[in-house]
């Protein structure tokens, strides 16, 4: 077959590499196909896919799949002991004590008290912190898909603080919001009295999903404004003609085309809510008093900082997360199904 | 040929001295924390003990004390798969009794220890009542107490109470910090660091009880509830800032910066805060150390004071005895304690006193607190239970103060806290 004449305007000659880069690689590849090539004899083409996930596969199963199930081995075991093989088996003693109340509504009348704190806390956040970013995330992403000045700036500006360590966003928020910090001297320099913003319980949970939403919201933003941009202009131009308003428009075409974007923005959100810690940690330490102790704080504190040290317990609380987290998570993906079905 | 087989004999020799003097070389590691410069003091004594043995080399592992059960879960997770340290310095002794390296036949005189060193100390590193190893020493005993800025006083053209009298109450303590505090424009009159092992010896002064007929713990006293009642007060009516209480993890840390930074009168804290709080302050104003306040129960701080243990598990048991054998004379200790300003853990050296060359009068002032400390400070401190007291106490009084529980709810909290987790404990 006659080849191709390579000229400087063709797609070969711009990829053609350099004959030293061809040797090098082919030297790099050869030992790799000494090892494969016997193995895609053996198994096909087909399953060679399989080799190549293995690595991951294996360091999954050490580093996930092994501690999850040990953890559970955990949540049926008690003593402050480390080792598996030096616990001994309380069958489900662990979920007895976390889940008997009096009242589960008085977390006082409860036999782990700061269990439910926790519980109540962590169901309040969910609820203020995802909701917040879903809506904020939607207004933001619809702003920066217009086409308005310096958009570019603008939507780097919003992503930034996703580049921070929860640490360092917890930090600097704290130097804005302590007794003394920068809020404070602002409104005492107005003429204001100080506010105890991290010192009071209302307040102190409400900054919490306040720095929460401010720094993870460009994420999600990034999210919906892909899911906008995926949206076909056509419908806005057939909008624009039969004369909808811009309110309709959002109604009838942005909201239901956005909605499985929404829903990945919602799934991702809930999980990494129920998760809060690290970062409501070092703003606040849990407190005032259990005011901002989420279920994770409660289950680090109890199983590695009390003088207690219940393993078990701890463990029985994360199994407990895991199923709730869970449940949340098949029922939404079940309602999203629902919804491109219907739609 | 012959040059090869000469150069290649030369070779094989290097080859095996280099060997024999790796098998020689013996490295030992302590897993440390630091409250103040007392590492400084440690590094300085193992330079010495380096110089005197050539084949021992010493490393000290500084892994921070964030919180105590988070410093000892990481020894303790080394000690049950087998690989503990060399040495250790612990405040919890008996977490891990029964792992402790025997230093009875290896030490030069047995005798020298149990004369030495308090027979609570020893006993808080052994399994039970029968036995009788000697598994470490006190690196120091500390004693809580108050400190005041004398400079805020003095602008204040306010005496300091306990240089005219006696004894002087809690409720004269908060009156006379709040009059300095409102003088000289100062935001807080007491910082109270929040730490169940600060609030014993508090609660014993107002006459508290912590253990009942029977010796076991209990929290509900009069003097309990004086004593928490007045930190709640202070929280309360601005005299301490709440920030101190509402981030427990953080509280201590805030509690000595405020007094550093002279936001607050009156510090309640310890002798292991001296050495961080001097290097600190320096010469920024003028403070010292005051009595225990007195109450109905008298005046008590709570002793304290951490340990350097040797692990069975190390490979090295006698390097570790004659480390152990080095630092325990009495001038290396009593140069170590000079330079951590500790007070000594060593009873030869309490007895003599030791001439401190920095906050001579600070430790010398904690010195005269020791006398004082009740039996129950030392029944609290050296129990089996010590940290299982300490922490319900600080979490508790922490909701009290925020509002979330009553004190009444607080006192059958801490109750049943203690009680699970010693329950938890003998299931073990």
């Amino acid at each position: 077959m006659a080849s191709v004449p390579v000229t400087k305007s063709s797609t070969a000659y711009r990829r053609r590499r350099p004959d030293w880069l061809t040797d090098v690689l082919d030297w790099i590849m050869h030992p790799v196909e000494l090892i494969f090539v016997p193995i895609q004899r053996r198994f096909g083409t087909q399953k060679m896919a399989w080799f190549f996930v293995l690595p991951n596969l294996i360091i999954f199963a050490i580093f996930i799949m092994l501690p999850m199930l040990l953890n559970f081995y955990y949540a049926f075991t008690g003593s402050t002991n480390f080792f598996p093989q030096d616990r001994p088996f309380v069958g489900t003693s662990n979920f007895t004590t976390l889940l008997t109340c009096e009242n589960f509504l008085q977390p006082v009348t409860c036999e782990q008290d700061i269990f439910w704190r926790a519980v109540w806390n962590t169901g309040v956040y969910v609820f203020f912190e995802v909701g917040g970013i879903v809506v904020i995330s939607l207004i933001t992403a619809v702003a920066l898909n217009q086409r308005i000045k310096a958009r570019g700036f603008f939507r780097s500006i919003f992503f930034y603080p996703v580049l921070l360590s929860p640490v360092v966003v917890a930090l600097i928020w704290k130097w804005i919001l302590q007794r003394d910090g920068v809020l404070n001297a602002i409104i005492v320099a107005l003429g204001g009295e100080r506010v105890p913003f991290l010192l009071n319980s209302e307040w102190a949970r409400i900054w919490v999903i306040v720095v929460s939403i401010w720094a993870q919201m460009g994420f999600y933003t990034l999210i919906l404004l892909a899911g906008l941009q995926a949206i076909p202009p056509e419908y806005y131009e057939a909008a624009q003609i039969d004369g909808a308003s811009h309110r309709n428009t959002f109604r009838y075409i942005t909201l239901p085309l956005l909605m499985p974007t929404m829903l990945v923005v919602l799934v991702l959100s809930l999980i990494r809510a129920v998760q809060v810690f690290d970062q409501s940690f070092a703003l606040t330490g849990g407190g005032p008093g259990t005011a901002t102790t989420y279920i994770v704080q409660y289950i680090y504190n109890t199983g590695f900082t009390s003088s207690s040290r219940q393993a078990g317990l701890a463990a029985a609380a994360s199994v407990i997360l895991a199923a709730v987290l869970m449940i949340l998570t098949l029922t939404q993906l079940r309602l999203g199904r629902r919804t491109e079905e219907n739609s | 040929m012959r040059k090869f087989a000469i150069l290649l004999t030369l070779a094989l020799m290097l080859l095996g001295a280099a060997a024999v003097s790796g098998q020689d070389a013996v490295e030992l590691r302590i897993t440390w924390y630091n409250d103040g410069t007392e590492g400084d003091a440690l590094r300085a004594a193992l330079d010495q003990f380096e110089a005197a043995n050539p084949g021992i080399t010493v490393v000290i592992d500084d892994i921070g004390y964030a919180d105590p059960n988070v410093y000892h879960s990481t020894i303790q997770a080394q000690v049950e798969s087998g690989s503990p340290p060399d040495l250790a310095r612990v405040n919890d002794g008996f977490r891990f009794a029964g792992n402790y390296l025997d230093l009875t036949p290896l030490v030069a005189d047995a005798l020298y220890w149990t004369e030495n060193f308090s027979d609570d100390v020893l006993n808080s590193l052994r399994v039970d009542a029968n036995d009788t190893g000697i598994y470490g020493f006190p690196l120091g005993f500390t004693i809580t107490a108050p400190f005041v800025n004398r400079t805020l006083f003095e602008q204040a053209g306010i005496e300091v109470p306990s240089d005219t009298k006696e004894d002087v109450t809690w409720e004269e303590w908060a009156e006379v910090s709040k009059q300095v505090a409102d003088a000289t424009g100062t935001p807080f009159a007491i910082a109270y660091e929040p730490r169940g092992h600060r609030f014993w010896g508090f609660a014993i002064s107002e006459g508290g009880e912590w253990f009942n007929a029977d010796g076991y713990f209990t929290a509900d006293s009069e003097g309990f509830r004086t004593a928490a009642q007045a930190i709640i007060d202070w929280n309360q009516n601005g005299l301490s800032d709440p920030s101190i209480w509402a981030n427990l993890p953080d509280g201590p840390r805030l509690a000595r910066e405020q007094f550093i930074n002279g936001q607050v009168v009156f510090l309640y804290s310890g002798s292991f805060a001296v050495g961080g709080l001097a290097s600190s302050i320096a010469d920024t104003f003028d403070w010292s150390a005051v009595p225990n306040p007195s109450g109905p129960g008298g005046s008590t701080g709570s002793p304290g004071g951490s340990l350097l243990v040797g692990f069975a598990g190390t490979q090295h048991p006698e390097e570790v005895a004659k480390l152990m054998d080095f630092l325990t004379q009495e001038d290396v200790l009593g140069e170590f304690s000079v330079k951590s300003s500790f007070l000594p853990g060593h009873l030869g050296l309490a007895a003599a006193g030791l001439e401190y060359a920095d906050n001579a009068e600070i430790l010398n002032q904690l010195s005269l607190e020791i006398p004082k400390i009740d039996e129950q400070a030392y029944k609290l401190q050296y129990s089996k239970y010590a940290f299982t007291y300490n922490r319900p106490i600080d979490n508790r009084l922490a909701q009290v103060i925020a509002g979330e529980i009553t004190l009444d709810d607080a006192i059958a909290a801490i109750q049943k806290d203690v009680d699970d987790a010693i329950a938890a404990t003998e299931a073990s």
